[in-house]
């Protein structure tokens, strides 16, 4: 018997779980329309790589990876391309980000797939390649590109950890998952066991779900999997955190900053290493995700359902109630009200919870912090939320940062039982995106500052350097006049009246005299110049032109004649 | 009488000593203080305070020349920063000088003759183009001062404002209606 290592503090809100769990994962029905968001997952948003009008298959990639981080978006069926504009996504914000809308034509007809029998054969890097382009991402909820996990080049990594806890109320899809497809969780296992290197597999599931426990015993039985152990964890909320489950499998404490991997353990959700499985052994992608309907339905009940399924329609299948008032993406903890029932289904959607009125009261005032420390004894992050509360709602971010802000994992356990009724959480959340939007506009100030001052010492640069050049061309002037006046030179001075030129000027003239020569100088020359270039146009022009032309130098000749008059009475005064 | 004198004076010629070695040892270059200020200033480069950037601005600080409430694109935020750094009170906006949302430079590029005035007008270097060729704006690295849309001679330039998207959203402050008690 493996010994556990309990965290501190969480919580038991009712399970809820016993309304979705006891029915198999039904296949949806196929969607009118698939939405498909390009930004599911964390990093870079996908690139549309089709077009409106354009005909897909089921599993071709609609969306290429962009960026380190970032991961590939397919067509959850065959049919046409609808539309790539702004759509309203599941994103607590409510703004609507590019989408790529699939009419589905009925045929769910498969582009060419590249399986592989025996994926031992193939390279690590060849792997994760697969997994990249196949889109595979967390499945738990984070959406971290998969490939970018599946790394071991840095630390030894010692243990993978399965987390099929699915620890937050109402969420069935894991422990469905795993009594229907234990095989190929473990195969997929397998996979990332081998890419991480690791040396054994423990999958944490909550105690709550013996039907999953002992459906995975079997599958680890039945595959002689000798390096991976199913462990029943005990039921409480939140033990399915990474941090948290690592904390009660292994005993290591994922301390603040720090990596698990730098610890030696990697952490992986049980439909990701399901994922896997069917991407590497079938060369199928991401499409799909098993998503548990609940709530304020008749029937609920996990389906697979394709990503980009709308909200609306998935729910519709399990027996809408009539006074559902809004969908909840996720657990009633830690999910987000969907600002739309149009949304599409992304791969982070583990769980759909029609709301109503009854199942979720509006939630009551809140009123003034009493410091009775509930939160503290709840908290599974072992940080002080009364006082993170008191420096969020002042704004006094510095100080929330010393408190250790970036350590909460917002699972929403000292909401639960404040006794105030204090929305805690989306004080952290204010407090954690104003730090964020901070950083960004420091961050974008620095780079200001680099660029500005670069630009003074280049603008300084060209000034000296124009200086410089000025400086070198004088006294190379200088230098040619003191030779040539230094040794005559052989040649006869030029003819009078072809101008001064500034050879002609004595060495000791005073500057202001050089001066007055070289301008003369650069008179003649452009007179010179003058001379030898003609007006453009003068051939073929008519005798209404002609007459015009001579107008206008006769009006010049007066003007010149008149201008001269003029300059010699001055002179004359 | 002569010898305490005598001892006291040997003192201070010791410590003098002490006290000179220690501030040619431990010069500082520049005032600290203004690299501190600078580092609160958000660099958009904008003149709006009346001096030639955000450097100078800092310098006048410093000195004690100017006022802490003059740099609008810092907001009331960069005045709470600077009053905190320099152990002032906080000073509200005067008068006109209000902060205005973020925004970004757009060049129309059907009516860009290709001057180049506005890319002697960039202080961070964000408008890429040449004599007679169109230019266009690095939205990126604009800071939003604005100096370029002056000096445009076709009025090709405007601001922009920086839209709210899913990268940029924030968390808001929770608010919640209080209801009275019954």
């Amino acid at each position: 018997m493996r010994t556990l290592y309990p965290f501190h503090g969480g919580i038991h809100p009712a399970s809820n779980k016993a309304q979705s769990n006891h029915k198999p994962i039904a296949q949806a029905a196929l969607p009118s329309r698939l939405v498909i968001p390009l930004h599911q997952h964390v990093g870079n948003s996908a690139k549309p790589v089709v077009e409106i009008g354009q005909c897909v298959l089921k599993g071709q990639i609609i969306g290429a990876p962009e960026g380190h981080v970032s991961s590939a978006v397919h067509a959850p069926t065959s049919g046409v391309i609808a539309a790539i504009d702004m759509q309203p996504v599941a994103h607590p914000s409510g703004i609507p980000d590019l989408c790529i809308t699939l009419i589905p034509d009925g045929n769910d007809e498969w582009i060419a797939r590249e399986p592989c029998d025996d994926w031992k054969a193939l390279a690590h890097t060849d792997l994760r390649h697969r997994l990249r382009a196949a889109g595979v991402v967390g499945l738990g909820g984070a959406a971290f590109p998969s490939d970018m996990k599946l790394y071991a080049h840095k630390h030894k990594i010692k243990t993978l950890v399965l987390n099929g806890a699915e620890c937050e109320p109402y969420i069935t899809c894991d422990d469905l998952l795993m009594r229907e497809r234990a095989a190929e969780i473990l195969q997929g296992a397998e996979i990332m066991c081998a890419l991480l290197y690791a040396e054994e597999v423990l999958i944490g599931i909550e105690d709550n779900k013996p039907e999953a426990i002992a459906a995975m015993r079997a599958a680890v039985l039945d595959g002689k999997y000798e390096r991976m152990e199913v462990v029943a964890v005990p039921t409480i909320y939140p033990g399915g955190g990474a941090k948290q489950l690592i904390r009660v499998l292994t005993g290591i404490e994922v301390a603040a900053g720090v990596r698990s991997t730098n610890l030696g353990v990697q952490c992986f959700n049980v439909g990701t290493a399901y994922s896997t499985w069917r991407a590497i052994r079938h060369g199928e992608p991401l499409i799909s995700r098993i998503v548990t309907v609940t709530g304020n339905v008749g029937q609920p009940q996990n389906f697979e359902a394709l990503l980009g399924t709308p909200v609306n329609e998935l729910v519709a299948q399990a027996e809408q109630l009539p006074d559902t008032r809004g969908y909840i993406m996720g657990g009633p903890m830690m999910g987000i009200r969907l600002p739309s029932a149009q949304v599409g289904v992304i791969k982070a959607t583990n769980c759909l919870i029609a709301m109503s009125d009854s199942l979720f009261p509006p939630a009551l005032p809140a009123l003034p912090c009493i410091r009775c420390t509930r939160c503290v004894d709840v908290c599974p992050a072992e940080l002080q939320p009364q006082e993170l509360f008191w420096f969020a709602q002042s704004k006094n971010l510095l100080k929330a940062q010393e408190y250790h802000l970036f350590d909460c994992i917002e699972c929403g356990a000292c909401s639960y039982v404040c006794p105030s009724n204090i929305p805690l959480v989306e004080y952290y959340r204010f407090a954690k995106s104003e730090i964020w939007a901070q950083e960004t506009s420091k961050k974008a100030a620095d780079a200001a500052r680099e660029r500005h001052e670069y630009r003074e010492q280049r603008i300084e640069r060209e000034k000296q350097e124009k200086a410089e050049k000025l400086a070198a061309k004088e006294k190379a002037a200088l230098d040619a006049k003191a030779q040539k006046s230094a040794s005559p030179p052989p040649t006869p001075l030029p003819p009078a009246g072809e101008g001064a030129s500034v050879s002609d000027a004595p060495v000791d003239a005073d500057p202001e005299d050089t001066m007055h020569l070289k301008i003369q100088a650069a008179i003649d020359h452009a007179k010179q110049q003058a001379a030898g270039s003609k007006p453009g146009n003068t051939e073929q022009l008519t005798p209404q032109q002609q007459a015009e032309i001579a107008e206008i130098d006769a009006r010049r000749t007066r003007i010149r004649e008149l201008a001269l008059s003029s300059v010699n009475e001055h002179t004359k005064e | 009488m002569l010898s305490a004198l005598l001892v006291m004076a040997a003192i201070a010629i010791a410590l003098g000593a002490v006290l000179g070695f220690a501030a040619i040892k431990f010069h500082v270059e520049g005032n600290p203080l203004v690299e501190k200020i600078d580092a609160v200033l958000p660099q958009t480069q904008c003149g709006q305070c009346g001096f030639p950037g955000c450097k100078p601005y800092a310098t006048a600080i410093a000195e004690g020349v100017a006022d802490i409430n003059l740099c609008p694109p810092g907001g009331e935020e960069g005045i709470h920063k600077l009053a905190d750094l320099l152990g002032v009170d906080f000073k509200p906006f005067g008068g006109d000088t209000t902060p205005k949302p973020k925004a970004v430079a757009f060049i129309d590029e059907n009516n860009c003759i290709g001057c180049t005035l506005c890319i002697q007008a960039c202080p961070v270097d964000a408008i890429v183009g040449a004599a007679k060729q169109m230019h266009t704006i690095i939205a990126a690295e604009c800071t939003g001062c604005e100096l370029c849309v002056a000096p445009c001679p076709v009025d090709c330039i405007d601001m922009v404002k920086i839209a709210e998207n899913i990268s940029n959203w924030k968390w808001k402050y929770p608010v919640y209606a209080l209801t009275p008690s019954k």
